[in-house]
């Protein structure tokens, strides 16, 4: 980048890349249950430590059959989130009704994320991609150098050290609707008392054989009185880190 | 070049002495020879309709289609040459992508219409270019006004806004039939069966070729998406329109008995 015609390279601004995210949001949770995928995110976006915005959706459909979920930076999600509607508007202009799974949305978006990696200008984020097409049920996770993977259950960010444990020693595969939206809001709760950048207002979607639905954000349910939040053991004569 | 007119249609750029281009009005003669395109503004929707010949029996039904979805609230129909009609489709997808990374809108139908014509229109200025042989029927969706539009872009460059319009070998007939329908009460649904009659009516089966009907719409019923009509609507208006000039055919010739 030349900072006009005929500057030589000397004169030229160093080039930018992005080197920590701004905006940005935390954990996001997946799981396989009975009738297909089930992810779930909270709605907080975080300027650094400051809760700037409340309201953020960070799960989107895209196509009839992918959910994608996003921890990390929000703008970069949202510029993903164009690419693949454009990749959605290719396939509606050939009018053959077809449309890409979400083994193929994973793969692309990891394509995409490992391209920018090599650029040294990474787009920031954890991304899971769930989805339900041809009666299989599909959950897989890519990160900001393109390492991706599948799994029954997955979580991004804080959630792999806090909500992980969890949902791995509670999953099964033949879960039900109701129990896998039971164990996902008590991991988001977990995270909610134990992660500053979470928040109690979340996002529950699902993939199943009838399509992908994005819940509106509501209000988990709290509670405070256990003993460890009332009288907490540790730094309590302290000075709160400070 | 004795005659007024003769050696002036080497290029779009050269005016004839009394004011014409003549390249421009050969690529309107190729659209005119087209099968027949209708398009009307309903009142809960527009639908659009193509007389699509089929040039041999091996082809596929599907293939050369004549309407194409450039986006989601966006779709239009060609009459004239595939191939030109191809590139206006190219360039529609273009723009109302661009219009969307830009304004982070769907692109508005008098917005779309205006820049195809810009693009459609430049080709009719310059010498080293040639003007497209095909006309473009534009239907679309937008969304802050809540209206729903249809345009028709020739290869002059005009674009204008309809109610009703048809190109292509059966406009004549096909535009007095349009002009007999109201169009603020007609529904999408009975609009397939008129367009069908339409195109059935000045479709000669004797001289002309055989030909599919592709009908694409954008309706209410569609919640305002821009899609090809499902297969077993354009069947039932097709039978429904054959059926209505069976018996158109039974009361002419009653007529002529009752003359004899």
């Amino acid at each position: 980048m030349l900072l006009y015609p005929g500057a030589t390279a000397a004169e030229a601004p160093a080039r930018q890349h992005t080197s920590r995210p701004i905006v940005t949001g935390t954990s996001v949770l997946g799981i396989k249950y009975k009738d297909g995928v089930m992810l779930a995110a909270d709605t907080l976006a975080s300027y650094g430590s400051l809760a700037m915005f409340k309201d953020v959706t960070r799960i989107a459909r895209t196509g009839s059959y992918t959910l994608v979920g996003a921890s990390g930076e929000l703008s970069d999600y949202h510029a993903l989130l164009d690419k693949l509607k454009g990749l959605a508007q290719a396939n509606a202009n050939c009018d053959d009704g077809f449309e890409h799974g979400p083994a193929e949305i994973y793969s692309y978006l990891r394509a995409v994320l490992y391209q920018r990696r090599n650029k040294f200008d990474p787009l920031w984020n954890s991304l899971v991609v769930g989805g339900f097409k041809d009666g299989a049920p599909f959950l897989g996770s890519v990160d900001l150098r393109g390492t991706a993977y599948e799994d029954d259950v997955i979580a991004t960010g804080y959630g792999s050290h806090l909500a992980l444990p969890i949902m791995r020693a509670k999953w099964t595969p033949d879960l039900d609707e109701g129990e896998a939206r039971a164990l996902l809001e008590d991991c988001l709760r977990v995270l909610f008392y134990r992660d500053c950048r979470a928040l109690d207002t979340v996002v529950l979607s699902k993939a199943t054989a009838t399509g992908t639905l994005v819940s509106d954000p509501y209000k988990l349910e709290t509670d405070w009185t256990s003993a460890s939040f009332v009288a907490p053991k540790a730094g309590g004569d302290g000075d709160g880190g400070w | 070049m004795a005659s007024t007119g003769a050696g002036y249609d080497l290029s779009p750029t050269t005016f004839s002495p009394d004011g014409r281009i003549f390249q421009v009005e050969y690529a309107t003669k190729a659209v005119e020879n087209s099968g027949t395109v209708v398009g009307i503004r309903c009142a809960d929707g527009v639908v659009l309709g193509v007389e699509k010949v089929m040039l041999s029996k091996m082809l596929l039904p599907s293939s050369n289609r004549r309407v194409a979805a450039v986006a989601p609230h966006a779709g239009v129909a060609q009459a004239g040459s595939t191939a030109d009609g191809r590139q206006v489709v190219a360039r529609a997808r273009d723009e109302c992508d661009s219009y969307d990374d830009t304004y982070g809108i769907e692109i508005p139908p008098s917005v779309l219409a205006q820049r195809l014509a810009e693009y459609v229109h430049y080709f009719t200025i310059h010498g080293a270019l040639r003007p497209f042989g095909a006309s473009t029927m534009i239907a679309a969706y937008d969304a802050r006004k809540k209206t729903h539009e249809l345009y028709v872009l020739e290869p002059t460059g005009v674009c204008l806004r309809y109610f009703g319009a048809a190109l292509g070998k059966g406009r004549q007939s096909a535009k007095s039939e349009i002009e007999k329908l109201d169009l603020t009460k007609l529904t999408c649904r009975e609009a397939l069966k008129e367009i069908a009659k339409m195109i059935h009516t000045t479709h000669d089966d004797a001289k002309d070729k055989p030909f599919i009907l592709e009908f694409a719409w954008l309706c209410e019923e569609t919640e305002w998406k821009y899609g090809l009509v499902p297969q077993d609507l354009i069947d039932e208006a097709d039978a429904w329109a054959k059926k209505e000039l069976e018996s158109d055919d039974e009361d002419d010739d009653g007529d002529e008995e009752m003359a004899s």
